[in-house]
Protein backbone atom coordinates (compact mmCIF):
# COMPACT_ATOMS: atom_id res chain seq x y z
CA UNK A 1 0.00 0.00 0.00
CA UNK A 2 1.10 3.81 -0.64
CA UNK A 3 1.71 6.12 1.68
CA UNK A 4 -1.33 8.07 -0.05
CA UNK A 5 -3.69 5.32 0.54
CA UNK A 6 -2.53 4.45 4.11
CA UNK A 7 -2.88 8.11 5.16
CA UNK A 8 -6.37 8.26 3.60
CA UNK A 9 -7.30 4.60 5.33
CA UNK A 10 -6.24 6.46 8.38
CA UNK A 11 -8.01 9.44 7.72
CA UNK A 12 -11.07 7.33 6.79
CA UNK A 13 -11.01 5.62 10.11
CA UNK A 14 -10.94 8.59 12.37
CA UNK A 15 -13.92 10.61 10.28
CA UNK A 16 -15.93 7.27 10.76
CA UNK A 17 -16.18 7.12 6.53
CA UNK A 18 -15.38 5.04 3.67
CA UNK A 19 -11.98 5.63 1.65
CA UNK A 20 -13.93 6.26 -1.32
CA UNK A 21 -15.49 9.24 0.57
CA UNK A 22 -12.03 10.85 1.62
CA UNK A 23 -11.76 14.01 -0.74
CA UNK A 24 -7.80 14.48 -1.30
CA UNK A 25 -8.80 18.09 -1.59
CA UNK A 26 -10.93 18.14 1.71
CA UNK A 27 -9.91 19.82 4.90
CA UNK A 28 -9.77 17.30 8.14
CA UNK A 29 -12.91 19.70 9.85
CA UNK A 30 -14.38 19.04 6.29
CA UNK A 31 -14.28 15.46 7.42
CA UNK A 32 -15.71 15.17 10.54
CA UNK A 33 -12.78 15.50 12.49
CA UNK A 34 -12.41 17.68 15.37
CA UNK A 35 -9.10 19.32 17.38
CA UNK A 36 -8.37 15.88 19.19
CA UNK A 37 -9.56 13.81 15.97
CA UNK A 38 -5.97 15.58 14.02
CA UNK A 39 -4.12 14.76 16.95
CA UNK A 40 -5.33 11.07 16.90
CA UNK A 41 -5.09 10.63 13.48
CA UNK A 42 -1.55 12.48 14.04
CA UNK A 43 -0.21 9.72 16.42
CA UNK A 44 -1.90 7.18 14.47
CA UNK A 45 0.31 8.52 10.91
CA UNK A 46 3.12 8.42 13.60
CA UNK A 47 2.55 4.71 14.25
CA UNK A 48 1.98 3.64 10.87
CA UNK A 49 5.64 5.00 9.28
CA UNK A 50 7.37 5.19 12.46
CA UNK A 51 8.48 9.35 12.12
CA UNK A 52 7.87 11.96 14.11
CA UNK A 53 5.62 14.13 13.51
CA UNK A 54 6.03 18.31 14.52
CA UNK A 55 2.61 19.14 15.23
CA UNK A 56 1.52 21.33 18.26
CA UNK A 57 -2.20 22.01 18.83
CA UNK A 58 -1.60 25.26 19.70
CA UNK A 59 -0.50 26.51 16.57
CA UNK A 60 -1.25 23.85 13.51
CA UNK A 61 -0.99 26.80 11.01
CA UNK A 62 2.71 27.72 12.55
CA UNK A 63 3.98 23.75 12.64
CA UNK A 64 6.25 22.72 10.05
CA UNK A 65 3.83 19.54 9.10
CA UNK A 66 0.78 21.10 7.02
CA UNK A 67 -2.49 19.96 8.02
CA UNK A 68 -4.78 22.21 5.67
CA UNK A 69 -6.10 19.58 3.69
CA UNK A 70 -5.62 15.73 2.96
CA UNK A 71 -3.21 16.44 0.09
CA UNK A 72 -0.99 18.07 2.32
CA UNK A 73 -1.00 15.47 4.93
CA UNK A 74 -0.17 13.29 2.52
CA UNK A 75 2.70 15.28 1.08
CA UNK A 76 4.11 16.06 4.24
CA UNK A 77 3.94 12.07 5.35
CA UNK A 78 6.00 11.25 1.90
CA UNK A 79 8.47 14.03 3.03
CA UNK A 80 9.01 12.71 6.41
CA UNK A 81 9.16 8.89 5.21
CA UNK A 82 11.92 9.88 2.44
CA UNK A 83 13.72 11.66 4.74
CA UNK A 84 13.72 8.55 7.18
CA UNK A 85 15.22 6.05 4.53
CA UNK B 1 -24.12 30.41 57.97
CA UNK B 2 -20.38 31.16 59.18
CA UNK B 3 -18.27 33.68 57.62
CA UNK B 4 -15.47 32.29 56.83
CA UNK B 5 -11.04 33.22 56.82
CA UNK B 6 -7.53 31.85 55.82
CA UNK B 7 -5.76 32.39 58.94
CA UNK B 8 -2.51 30.28 57.32
CA UNK B 9 -0.76 29.10 54.21
CA UNK B 10 1.70 26.91 53.15
CA UNK B 11 3.50 25.79 49.75
CA UNK B 12 6.17 24.20 47.92
CA UNK B 13 6.56 24.92 44.37
CA UNK B 14 9.34 25.83 41.72
CA UNK B 15 9.39 29.22 42.73
CA UNK B 16 10.32 28.83 46.48
CA UNK B 17 9.79 26.26 49.86
CA UNK B 18 7.70 28.60 50.91
CA UNK B 19 4.83 31.64 50.97
CA UNK B 20 7.06 34.29 51.73
CA UNK B 21 9.66 32.62 49.17
CA UNK B 22 6.53 31.99 46.51
CA UNK B 23 5.53 36.01 46.75
CA UNK B 24 8.88 37.35 46.52
CA UNK B 25 9.59 35.53 43.27
CA UNK B 26 5.60 36.45 41.68
CA UNK B 27 6.50 39.89 43.09
CA UNK B 28 9.91 40.46 40.70
CA UNK B 29 8.25 38.48 38.00
CA UNK B 30 10.79 35.11 38.29
CA UNK B 31 10.91 32.54 36.28
CA UNK B 32 10.39 28.91 37.91
CA UNK B 33 10.45 27.20 34.82
CA UNK B 34 13.72 25.65 33.63
CA UNK B 35 15.28 22.31 32.16
CA UNK B 36 13.95 18.92 33.40
CA UNK B 37 16.33 16.85 35.61
CA UNK B 38 15.21 13.55 34.79
CA UNK B 39 15.99 9.62 33.87
CA UNK B 40 15.67 9.18 29.87
CA UNK B 41 15.40 12.81 29.54
CA UNK B 42 16.72 12.10 26.04
CA UNK B 43 13.71 10.14 24.78
CA UNK B 44 11.15 13.20 25.79
CA UNK B 45 10.18 15.70 23.01
CA UNK B 46 9.24 18.26 25.84
CA UNK B 47 12.07 18.83 27.92
CA UNK B 48 11.63 22.02 30.36
CA UNK B 49 8.83 21.83 33.06
CA UNK B 50 8.25 23.87 36.72
CA UNK B 51 10.21 21.38 38.81
CA UNK B 52 11.40 21.35 42.23
CA UNK B 53 15.24 21.64 42.27
CA UNK B 54 17.63 20.59 45.30
CA UNK B 55 14.78 18.76 46.76
CA UNK B 56 16.13 16.43 49.72
CA UNK B 57 13.02 14.59 51.25
CA UNK B 58 15.51 12.63 54.10
CA UNK B 59 16.04 16.26 55.87
CA UNK B 60 12.31 17.31 56.13
CA UNK B 61 11.19 13.37 57.16
CA UNK B 62 12.28 9.98 58.57
CA UNK B 63 13.00 7.16 56.55
CA UNK B 64 10.60 4.76 58.44
CA UNK B 65 7.88 7.91 56.76
CA UNK B 66 9.43 7.99 53.50
CA UNK B 67 8.43 4.76 52.77
CA UNK B 68 4.86 5.47 53.20
CA UNK B 69 5.11 9.24 51.37
CA UNK B 70 5.13 9.59 47.74
CA UNK B 71 6.42 13.06 46.65
CA UNK B 72 2.98 14.92 46.15
CA UNK B 73 2.15 13.52 50.05
CA UNK B 74 5.97 14.82 50.78
CA UNK B 75 5.30 18.35 49.24
CA UNK B 76 1.57 18.23 50.50
CA UNK B 77 2.94 17.95 53.85
CA UNK B 78 5.77 20.75 53.50
CA UNK B 79 2.91 22.96 52.86
CA UNK B 80 0.64 22.08 55.39
CA UNK B 81 3.55 22.30 58.34
CA UNK B 82 3.89 25.99 56.99
CA UNK B 83 0.18 26.40 57.00
CA UNK B 84 -0.44 25.49 60.30
CA UNK B 85 2.21 27.18 61.94
CA UNK B 86 1.52 30.25 60.37
CA UNK B 87 -2.36 29.79 61.25
CA UNK B 88 -1.42 29.03 65.15
CA UNK B 89 -4.04 26.42 65.16
CA UNK B 90 -3.97 24.08 68.32
CA UNK B 91 -6.24 20.90 67.05
CA UNK B 92 -7.23 20.00 70.62
CA UNK B 93 -9.18 16.93 71.23
CA UNK B 94 -12.56 18.61 71.40
CA UNK B 95 -11.61 20.82 67.95
CA UNK B 96 -10.66 17.22 66.31
CA UNK B 97 -14.06 15.52 65.49
CA UNK B 98 -15.72 19.15 63.99
CA UNK B 99 -11.67 19.87 62.05
CA UNK B 100 -11.28 18.13 58.43
CA UNK B 101 -9.07 17.93 55.19
CA UNK B 102 -10.39 18.26 51.85
CA UNK B 103 -6.93 18.25 49.43
CA UNK B 104 -7.21 18.18 45.55
CA UNK B 105 -5.51 16.35 43.14
CA UNK B 106 -5.05 14.91 39.65
CA UNK B 107 -2.58 12.14 39.55
CA UNK B 108 -1.87 11.43 43.39
CA UNK B 109 1.45 9.11 44.10
CA UNK B 110 2.51 9.71 40.19
CA UNK B 111 6.00 8.78 41.11
CA UNK B 112 4.60 5.62 42.79
CA UNK B 113 2.94 4.28 39.89
CA UNK B 114 6.09 5.34 37.59
CA UNK B 115 8.87 3.42 39.51
CA UNK B 116 6.60 0.45 40.03
CA UNK B 117 5.68 0.19 36.51
CA UNK B 118 9.18 0.78 35.63
CA UNK B 119 10.45 -1.99 37.88
CA UNK B 120 8.25 -4.38 37.05
CA UNK B 121 7.67 -3.89 33.20
CA UNK B 122 10.75 -2.88 32.14
CA UNK B 123 13.34 -4.84 34.77
CA UNK B 124 11.13 -7.67 34.55
CA UNK B 125 11.35 -7.40 38.76
CA UNK B 126 8.16 -9.33 39.84
CA UNK B 127 8.08 -8.24 43.30
CA UNK B 128 7.25 -4.72 44.52
CA UNK B 129 7.50 -2.76 47.82
CA UNK B 130 4.55 -3.91 49.81
CA UNK B 131 3.38 -0.44 50.48
CA UNK B 132 3.09 0.79 46.78
CA UNK B 133 -0.56 0.79 47.51
CA UNK B 134 -0.95 3.25 50.56
CA UNK B 135 1.85 5.61 48.70
CA UNK B 136 0.08 5.66 44.97
CA UNK B 137 -3.79 6.62 46.26
CA UNK B 138 -5.16 9.37 45.68
CA UNK B 139 -6.23 9.96 49.30
CA UNK B 140 -2.77 9.55 50.81
CA UNK B 141 -1.69 12.64 50.95
CA UNK B 142 -4.89 13.77 52.71
CA UNK B 143 -4.94 10.37 54.84
CA UNK B 144 -1.41 11.75 56.30
CA UNK B 145 -2.42 15.33 56.97
CA UNK B 146 -4.84 14.11 59.09
CA UNK B 147 -2.60 11.78 60.90
CA UNK B 148 -0.11 14.54 60.96
CA UNK B 149 -2.64 17.15 62.97
CA UNK B 150 -5.04 14.51 64.92
CA UNK B 151 -7.70 15.42 62.20
CA UNK B 152 -10.95 13.62 63.04
CA UNK B 153 -13.89 15.25 61.42
CA UNK B 154 -14.42 15.14 57.09
CA UNK B 155 -11.49 14.17 55.54
CA UNK B 156 -11.22 13.28 51.42
CA UNK B 157 -9.79 13.78 48.66
CA UNK B 158 -11.40 15.44 45.24
CA UNK B 159 -9.86 14.92 41.35
CA UNK B 160 -11.09 17.36 38.89
CA UNK B 161 -7.98 17.22 36.91
CA UNK B 162 -6.59 20.77 36.56
CA UNK B 163 -9.33 22.08 39.06
CA UNK B 164 -8.96 19.86 41.60
CA UNK B 165 -7.52 22.31 44.56
CA UNK B 166 -10.51 24.98 43.43
CA UNK B 167 -12.61 22.35 44.40
CA UNK B 168 -11.28 21.43 47.22
CA UNK B 169 -10.82 24.56 48.68
CA UNK B 170 -14.46 25.19 47.77
CA UNK B 171 -16.23 22.44 49.56
CA UNK B 172 -13.82 23.05 52.50
CA UNK B 173 -15.17 26.68 52.40
CA UNK B 174 -19.01 25.29 52.17
CA UNK B 175 -18.16 22.62 55.27
CA UNK B 176 -17.12 25.58 57.68
CA UNK B 177 -19.54 28.25 56.17
CA UNK B 178 -22.79 25.93 56.95
CA UNK B 179 -21.50 24.68 60.84
CA UNK B 180 -20.59 21.28 59.36
CA UNK B 181 -16.67 22.03 60.39
CA UNK B 182 -15.16 24.16 62.55
CA UNK B 183 -11.64 24.37 60.18
CA UNK B 184 -10.35 22.91 57.64
CA UNK B 185 -6.88 22.55 55.88
CA UNK B 186 -7.80 22.66 52.32
CA UNK B 187 -5.38 22.69 49.37
CA UNK B 188 -3.91 20.52 47.08
CA UNK B 189 -0.55 19.23 45.00
CA UNK B 190 0.26 17.16 42.52
CA UNK B 191 3.99 15.85 41.14
CA UNK B 192 3.43 14.64 37.76
CA UNK B 193 7.09 15.45 36.24
CA UNK B 194 7.74 11.83 35.88
CA UNK B 195 8.51 10.44 32.73
CA UNK B 196 5.24 9.07 32.33
CA UNK B 197 3.82 11.86 33.42
CA UNK B 198 5.45 14.14 30.82
CA UNK B 199 5.27 11.28 28.47
CA UNK B 200 1.61 12.10 28.88
CA UNK B 201 0.98 15.37 28.37
CA UNK B 202 3.17 15.24 25.29
CA UNK B 203 0.87 13.11 23.47
CA UNK B 204 -1.74 15.43 23.69
CA UNK B 205 0.22 18.09 21.47
CA UNK B 206 -0.70 20.86 23.41
CA UNK B 207 2.65 21.25 25.43
CA UNK B 208 5.47 24.51 24.99
CA UNK B 209 8.98 23.31 24.35
CA UNK B 210 9.63 26.53 25.16
CA UNK B 211 7.66 29.01 27.79
CA UNK B 212 4.67 29.58 28.85
CA UNK B 213 3.38 32.55 27.31
CA UNK B 214 -0.57 33.53 28.89
CA UNK B 215 -2.48 35.70 26.51
CA UNK B 216 0.92 36.48 24.22
CA UNK B 217 -0.29 35.84 20.50
CA UNK B 218 2.94 33.88 20.50
CA UNK B 219 2.39 31.21 23.10
CA UNK B 220 3.07 27.56 22.05
CA UNK B 221 0.93 25.69 24.76
CA UNK B 222 1.42 24.72 28.68
CA UNK B 223 4.33 24.12 30.71
CA UNK B 224 4.11 21.32 33.62
CA UNK B 225 5.33 22.08 37.48
CA UNK B 226 4.61 20.40 40.29
CA UNK B 227 3.90 21.34 43.87
CA UNK B 228 1.77 21.80 46.75
CA UNK B 229 -0.60 24.52 48.49
CA UNK B 230 -2.36 24.21 51.57
CA UNK B 231 -4.51 26.84 53.79
CA UNK B 232 -6.20 26.86 57.55
CA UNK B 233 -10.03 27.90 57.22
CA UNK B 234 -11.72 28.78 60.03
CA UNK B 235 -14.53 30.50 61.02
CA UNK B 236 -14.15 34.23 61.57
CA UNK B 237 -15.46 34.21 65.17
CA UNK B 238 -13.10 31.29 66.07
CA UNK B 239 -10.18 32.70 64.23
CA UNK B 240 -11.32 36.13 66.37
CA UNK B 241 -11.76 34.48 69.52
CA UNK B 242 -8.24 33.22 69.72
CA UNK B 243 -6.26 36.28 68.05
CA UNK B 244 -5.01 35.13 65.00
CA UNK B 245 -4.07 36.63 62.09
CA UNK B 246 -6.63 36.46 59.09
CA UNK B 247 -5.05 36.49 56.05
CA UNK B 248 -8.32 37.13 53.84
CA UNK B 249 -12.15 35.71 53.89
CA UNK B 250 -13.22 33.19 51.76
CA UNK B 251 -16.79 34.64 50.44
CA UNK B 252 -17.76 32.59 47.56
CA UNK B 253 -17.57 29.43 45.01
CA UNK B 254 -18.93 28.16 42.35
CA UNK B 255 -18.66 24.86 40.36
CA UNK B 256 -20.32 24.05 36.83
CA UNK B 257 -19.30 21.44 34.22
CA UNK B 258 -19.94 22.29 30.64
CA UNK B 259 -21.14 19.04 29.25
CA UNK B 260 -19.37 19.52 26.57
CA UNK B 261 -16.23 18.22 25.24
CA UNK B 262 -13.71 16.39 27.65
CA UNK B 263 -10.53 18.63 26.24
CA UNK B 264 -12.15 21.80 25.02
CA UNK B 265 -13.13 24.81 27.23
CA UNK B 266 -16.94 26.40 27.32
CA UNK B 267 -17.11 29.81 26.93
CA UNK B 268 -20.37 29.27 28.48
CA UNK B 269 -19.35 26.72 31.29
CA UNK B 270 -16.93 29.58 32.48
CA UNK B 271 -19.37 32.67 32.39
CA UNK B 272 -21.69 30.21 34.75
CA UNK B 273 -18.84 29.81 37.27
CA UNK B 274 -17.69 33.21 37.34
CA UNK B 275 -21.24 34.36 37.74
CA UNK B 276 -22.05 31.85 40.35
CA UNK B 277 -18.87 32.70 42.44
CA UNK B 278 -20.05 36.52 42.17
CA UNK B 279 -23.51 35.50 43.39
CA UNK B 280 -22.32 33.40 46.32
CA UNK B 281 -20.13 35.90 47.31
CA UNK B 282 -23.19 38.90 46.96
CA UNK B 283 -20.68 41.16 45.16
CA UNK B 284 -21.23 42.83 41.79
CA UNK B 285 -18.50 42.57 38.62
CA UNK B 286 -17.16 45.91 39.52
CA UNK B 287 -16.22 45.06 42.79
CA UNK B 288 -13.56 42.52 41.59
CA UNK B 289 -10.46 43.83 41.10
CA UNK B 290 -7.76 40.98 40.12
CA UNK B 291 -8.99 37.92 38.84
CA UNK B 292 -5.99 34.90 39.06
CA UNK B 293 -6.79 32.98 35.67
CA UNK B 294 -6.59 30.00 35.00
CA UNK B 295 -4.26 31.15 32.05
CA UNK B 296 -2.60 27.81 30.78
CA UNK B 297 -0.96 29.44 27.87
CA UNK B 298 -3.00 26.81 25.60
CA UNK B 299 -4.83 28.77 22.43
CA UNK B 300 -8.04 27.28 23.33
CA UNK B 301 -7.89 28.09 26.86
CA UNK B 302 -6.45 31.94 26.91
CA UNK B 303 -9.20 32.69 24.10
CA UNK B 304 -12.13 30.76 25.74
CA UNK B 305 -11.30 32.34 29.13
CA UNK B 306 -10.98 35.88 28.09
CA UNK B 307 -14.39 35.55 26.27
CA UNK B 308 -15.64 34.42 29.51
CA UNK B 309 -14.56 36.93 30.99
CA UNK B 310 -15.59 40.02 29.03
CA UNK B 311 -18.85 38.23 29.25
CA UNK B 312 -19.19 37.92 32.56
CA UNK B 313 -18.14 41.54 33.64
CA UNK B 314 -18.95 43.40 30.91
CA UNK B 315 -18.51 46.89 30.61
CA UNK B 316 -15.75 45.97 33.93
CA UNK B 317 -13.56 44.20 31.90
CA UNK B 318 -11.49 46.26 30.63
CA UNK B 319 -10.76 48.10 34.12
CA UNK B 320 -9.92 44.29 36.16
CA UNK B 321 -6.65 43.08 35.82
CA UNK B 322 -6.02 39.48 35.10
CA UNK B 323 -2.81 37.63 35.54
CA UNK B 324 -1.56 33.90 35.05
CA UNK B 325 1.34 32.91 37.66
CA UNK B 326 1.18 29.49 35.32
CA UNK B 327 3.71 31.79 33.18
CA UNK B 328 6.28 31.78 36.52
CA UNK B 329 5.99 28.38 38.16
CA UNK B 330 4.29 26.13 35.48
CA UNK B 331 1.04 24.32 35.25
CA UNK B 332 0.87 22.17 39.12
CA UNK B 333 -2.44 20.13 37.37
CA UNK B 334 -4.03 19.53 40.35
CA UNK B 335 -2.61 21.17 42.54
CA UNK B 336 -2.40 24.61 40.66
CA UNK B 337 -5.50 26.44 42.12
CA UNK B 338 -3.46 26.27 45.65
CA UNK B 339 -0.59 28.02 44.56
CA UNK B 340 -2.30 30.42 42.67
CA UNK B 341 -5.09 31.29 45.54
CA UNK B 342 -1.20 33.00 47.19
CA UNK B 343 -1.81 35.44 44.16
CA UNK B 344 -4.93 36.47 45.43
CA UNK B 345 -3.62 36.88 48.86
CA UNK B 346 -0.80 38.77 47.96
CA UNK B 347 -3.27 41.27 45.52
CA UNK B 348 -5.69 41.33 49.04
CA UNK B 349 -3.03 41.91 51.38
CA UNK B 350 0.15 43.60 50.31
CA UNK B 351 -1.80 45.62 47.05
CA UNK B 352 0.79 43.67 45.12
CA UNK B 353 -0.50 41.80 41.55
CA UNK B 354 1.45 39.15 40.29
CA UNK B 355 2.52 39.64 36.52
CA UNK B 356 2.03 37.23 33.87
CA UNK B 357 5.35 36.91 32.20
CA UNK B 358 6.82 36.14 29.25
CA UNK B 359 4.21 38.09 27.36
CA UNK B 360 5.60 39.38 24.42
CA UNK B 361 2.91 40.30 21.80
CA UNK B 362 -0.95 41.48 22.56
CA UNK B 363 -3.50 38.85 21.03
CA UNK B 364 -6.88 40.38 19.99
CA UNK B 365 -8.74 37.65 20.91
CA UNK B 366 -7.14 38.22 25.03
CA UNK B 367 -7.63 42.09 24.76
CA UNK B 368 -7.69 42.08 28.80
CA UNK B 369 -5.33 43.84 31.42
CA UNK B 370 -2.93 40.81 31.92
CA UNK B 371 -0.29 42.94 34.22
CA UNK B 372 2.42 41.96 31.35
CA UNK B 373 5.64 40.80 32.88
CA UNK B 374 6.10 43.34 35.73
CA UNK B 375 3.87 43.57 38.84
CA UNK B 376 1.56 46.04 39.84
CA UNK B 377 0.70 48.09 43.11
CA UNK B 378 -2.62 48.25 43.41
CA UNK B 379 -5.22 48.37 45.89
CA UNK B 380 -7.89 46.02 45.33
CA UNK B 381 -10.91 44.47 47.88
CA UNK B 382 -11.67 41.61 46.44
CA UNK B 383 -10.05 39.06 43.94
CA UNK B 384 -11.19 35.48 42.00
CA UNK B 385 -9.27 32.73 41.04
CA UNK B 386 -10.24 30.98 37.98
CA UNK B 387 -9.95 27.17 37.39
CA UNK B 388 -11.41 25.27 34.21
CA UNK B 389 -10.33 22.06 33.98
CA UNK B 390 -10.34 19.01 31.26
CA UNK B 391 -13.56 17.31 31.29
CA UNK B 392 -15.42 20.61 31.33
CA UNK B 393 -15.27 21.31 35.13
CA UNK B 394 -15.11 24.48 36.54
CA UNK B 395 -14.45 25.67 40.16
CA UNK B 396 -14.12 29.59 40.67
CA UNK B 397 -12.77 31.28 44.21
CA UNK B 398 -14.11 34.72 45.64
CA UNK B 399 -12.15 36.86 48.20
CA UNK B 400 -12.64 39.78 50.07
CA UNK B 401 -9.33 41.06 51.53
CA UNK B 402 -10.29 42.15 56.06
Amino acid sequence: MSVKDKVVQIIAEQGLLDVADVSLTATLEELGIDSLGVVESIFAIEEEFDIEVPFNANAPQESEFDISSVATIISAVETLVAEQT
Amino acid sequence: MNRVVITGAGTINALGGSVPETLQAMREGQLGIGPLQMRDLDRLSVKIGGQIKDFDPETHFDRQKLALYDRVTQLVLLASREAMAQSGLEITEELSETTGVVLGTAAGGMNTWDDNFRSVYEEGKNRVHPFVVPKLMTNAAASHLSMAYNIKGPSLTVSTACASSNHAIGLAFQMVRSGMARAMLAGGGDAMLTFGGVKAWEGLRVMSKTACRPFSANRSGMVQGEGAGVFVLETYEGAKARGAEILAELIGFSMTSDAGDIVMPNQQGAVRAIRGALRDACLDPQDIGYINAHGTGTAANDKTECAAVMEAFGAHAPALMMSSTKSMHGHLIGGTGAVELLACLMALRDGVIAPTIGYEQPDPNCALDVVPNVARQAKVTATLSNAFAFGGMNAVLALKAI
